[in-house]
């Protein structure tokens, strides 16, 4: 048993923390959120090149830092305390995590290329009547010569203004939301026949409605086994969880630490409002809940290499915990900052909007409360 | 004991029924439906429509031009607006310093304002809290001192300080006021009620833009500021007396029980199109449905603690400390409605539309309709628990006037 960070762990977070507090201050995000772009491309390269952390979770033979699962949840954490928008999410999480494990002749090429920030992923796999079962999919691929053509419709692509490729989930085979016949595709954002509309996201992301219409893509876009993708998207989406649990854990550590700085200098009927016990005994049930979050973000991030069965349940769990931790923690957050925690010049309200969508991010409370009960109780039956 | 609305109270429903049938303005259908941000055009469209039939002001007796409705009429006028998805109308004028101005000002002040704050020619905002007022109300600095100006020989107040939180203080043509004007005498004794002119000279208006994106809340700045003394309402240092009173009507009606109830009503619409994991409707999702029921409970017991406040009211006892119980509840199920409406949203919930540069294909829609406004009216609607004193605040007033603790 052993909850303690390597030397290399500790320095990955100390230098991606004294980057953030020193160029991402909220007032830089700010103005990147409402720039054209929506992103800092300057401090996707400083990641690449200066920091290194984009190879953080890849193994030596890759071209990484040797690192996993925890050093993504690390790098998360520390992106949830500062709010980044970069795509390290859907990049390295994500775009890394389906290579990684794809057997893709080109894997290491490809990573290469993520972790020099050449390459960079969004993820488009919802569909608009799907919801958060994996499976349901219209889009489809059709076997076209040695290739495929996609046709379909990926609703809310994180990161996809940004993205030089989109990884996507289609059917190859099988019915709408049948556990086979999807399959997994690395696709050129620049190919034909892929329509976009671009759009913000309430938290300060980008993101993309994404078509495709009759693309063609090359037979070596399929990453993984054909028809047999749906375990692969399983495996991937628990990272990306995760992950988000991890950043969630960082964006709730900074409301609390705001609204405990708040409550000791706001005074109101003489008296720092932090002395008032109905709040103090909101913040301390703040502070249970993120501790409790973090409690469940290493359980979760520590069995991601367990049967398929073990890391869905964990995984599942620690998303529920999340889910309803980021709601406490971001109503407490506002209401006891008051009026200042509605306003758009107070970073406690963009924490609270992240966090909030965190909560829906890769399926609600209900969804991991039903896979869990799935997984844990209908199994045991 | 007894539900039944009575044969009088159902004509009167089918008669407003009608009337905002063939009333309401056509450029305003389907606004609140959709969460729209309104203009002061489209509040006043509503307003003048409801003042020239003499129906702008439910609650205000008929010696002040009121309607004479009693508390089921004016329940049951709630419902079918609701029921209608009209918007509402500007509660500063009509239901805060209108009462103030009928109850304590002079015939002359009675005559200058209530009739333009009736029709509609008078906007006005609030001025109560201060930076460093809030929830502690009575601590507010702003000063006003009094002095005769040689000028003319008359007596006015100079006025100095900061209000915030000042909804819509952008369109207001008056603002009504707290003010300091003893500064030496215990908190509470040393205010008064005053009526300031938006287009006095030393008014600066700033807006706070809030979560949501929303342009609704404002800073106002008042820097030498000169006000007539005529423009007092009640005596010098008796304003907290106006302020009480003011804050026991801003409390009632804000149940928002009609409102919560079409805010269901489009959860449930949502639902029945929205697809769950299955493929089954959302409303099927046996979780879903239960939070939806659970909500619907909530609100009908809600509903039914302020049909009794009402029918306490029609009994001749005012709005007392109980009504903290409809405030406490009423914001909370209407926060929870916001909560369950972006949950039904699923992944439309993200997509922020205010303004956003228009990039790709913009024939290409953005998820359904309704998903648009729930993250925005979710993260809006937090203000509800914070404003028109705490939802803390209103634990405390009944911990102290209705349990005696």
């Amino acid at each position: 048993m052993d909850f303690n960070f390597t030397e290399e762990q500790s320095m990955l977070r100390d230098t991606l923390a004294s980057f953030l507090q020193d160029k991402y201050s909220f007032d830089t995000r700010r103005a990147s959120v409402k720039s054209a772009s929506g992103w800092r491309a300057d401090y996707w390269k400083a990641f690449a090149e200066e920091l290194g952390i984009l190879g953080a979770p890849f193994s030596e033979d890759l071209g990484g830092l040797g690192g996993s699962a925890i050093e993504n949840m690390i790098v998360m954490e520390e992106c949830g305390k500062a709010l980044v928008i970069e795509p390290y999410l859907g990049t390295v999480v994500i775009g890394g995590g389906f290579l990684k494990y794809s057997g893709h002749a080109s894997a290491t090429d490809l990573i290469g290329g993520i972790i020099g920030g050449e390459i960079i992923t969004a993820f488009a796999y919802a569909e608009p009547q799907g919801r958060y079962n994996l499976a349901d999919l219209k889009t489809t691929a059709k076997k076209d010569g040695s290739g495929y053509v996609l046709n379909g419709h990926k609703a809310v692509v994180l990161g996809a203004p940004w993205a030089t490729h989109l990884v996507v989930t289609a059917r190859t085979g099988g019915s709408q939301r049948e556990a086979s016949g999807v399959s997994v595709f690395l696709v050129d954002k620049a190919s034909a026949g892929i329509v976009t509309r671009d759009y913000p996201t309430v938290d300060g992301q980008r993101a993309s409605e994404v078509y495709f219409e009759n693309v063609s893509i090359p037979a070596d876009a399929l990453i993984g086994v054909e028809g047999a993708g749906l375990p692969l998207i399983e495996k991937v989406v628990d990272e990306a969880i995760a992950a988000i649990c991890a950043e969630g854990v960082g964006a709730m550590r900074r409301m609390h630490e705001n609204t405990l700085e708040y409550a000791r200098q706001r005074k109101q009927f003489g008296a720092a409002i932090a002395t008032f016990q109905v709040l103090q005994h909101r913040m301390v049930d703040m502070f249970i809940n993120v501790e409790q979050s973090l409690s469940m973000t290493y359980m979760a991030t520590l069995k991601l290499d367990e049967s398929a069965h073990d890391r869905a349940k964990a995984v599942s769990a620690a998303k529920v915990q999340i889910g309803r931790s980021a709601k406490f923690v971001g109503q407490a957050a506002i209401q006891i900052h008051g009026g200042m925690g509605m306003t758009d010049e107070l970073a406690v309200g963009h924490y609270f909007k992240r966090a909030t969508m965190i909560e829906g991010q890769f399926g609600s409370v209900d969804h991991h409360l039903r896979r869990y009960e799935h997984l844990s109780i209908d199994a045991a039956a | 004991m007894n539900l039944d609305f009575s044969p009088e109270d159902l004509a009167f429903r089918d008669e407003v029924r009608a009337f905002i049938a063939a009333h309401y303005p056509d450029s305003l259908r389907g606004k609140q439906d959709e969460g729209e941000e309104l203009s002061k055009e489209d509040f006043l469209a509503w307003h003048r429509v409801l003042a020239a039939k003499g129906w702008v002001n439910p609650a205000w007796p008929t010696s002040e031009g009121g309607p004479g409705w009693t508390s089921t009429q004016r329940y049951i006028w709630g419902e079918e607006c609701a029921a209608a998805d009209t918007i509402g109308v500007m509660p500063f004028g009509i239901n805060m310093v209108g009462p103030v101005i009928y109850t304590f000002g002079t015939p002359e002040q009675k005559q200058r304002f209530l009739p333009e704050t009736l029709n509609g020619d008078i906007w006005w905002c609030q001025g109560y809290s201060e930076p460093g007022a809030g929830s502690d109300l009575a601590s507010l600095k702003t000063k006003a001192e009094r002095f005769t100006d040689p000028a003319d020989g008359k007596d006015y107040y100079l006025v100095n300080g900061q209000k915030t939180w000042t909804t819509m203080a952008q369109y207001a043509d008056w603002i009504f006021c707290l003010v300091r004007t003893d500064p030496n005498a215990k908190i509470q004794e040393g205010i008064s009620f005053l009526l300031i002119n938006m287009k006095t000279p030393g008014i600066t208006v700033r807006p706070i833009i809030t979560l949501g994106g929303e342009h609704e809340v404002n800073e106002v700045w008042l820097e030498n500021v000169k006000v007539p003394v005529e423009n007092r309402i009640y005596d010098e240092n008796k304003g907290w007396t106006c302020a009480k009173f003011l804050l026991a009507h801003e409390r009632s009606g804000i149940a928002g029980v009609a409102r919560s109830k079409r805010g269901i009503e489009r959860i449930r619409q949502m639902a029945t199109t929205e697809l769950g994991d299955d493929g089954q409707t959302l409303l099927q999702d046996p979780a879903f449905k239960r939070k939806v029921a659970e909500l619907e409970i909530d609100l009908t017991a809600l509903e039914y603690t302020e049909l009794r406040t009402l029918a306490a009211e029609s009994a001749g006892k005012g709005p007392g400390p109980e009504s903290s119980v409809l405030k406490i509840k009423g914001t909370e199920v209407q926060q929870r409605v916001t909560e369950l409406a972006l949950e039904a949203a699923g992944h439309y919930g993200a997509p922020y539309f205010r303004g956003f540069p228009t990039d790709g294909d913009n024939m290409r829609p953005i998820g359904p309709d309704y998903a648009h406004r729930t993250a925005p009216s979710y993260f809006n609607v937090r203000k509800t628990s914070i404003y028109g004193g705490s939802n803390e605040i209103q634990r405390n007033i009944i911990a102290k006037m209705v349990l005696g603790l």
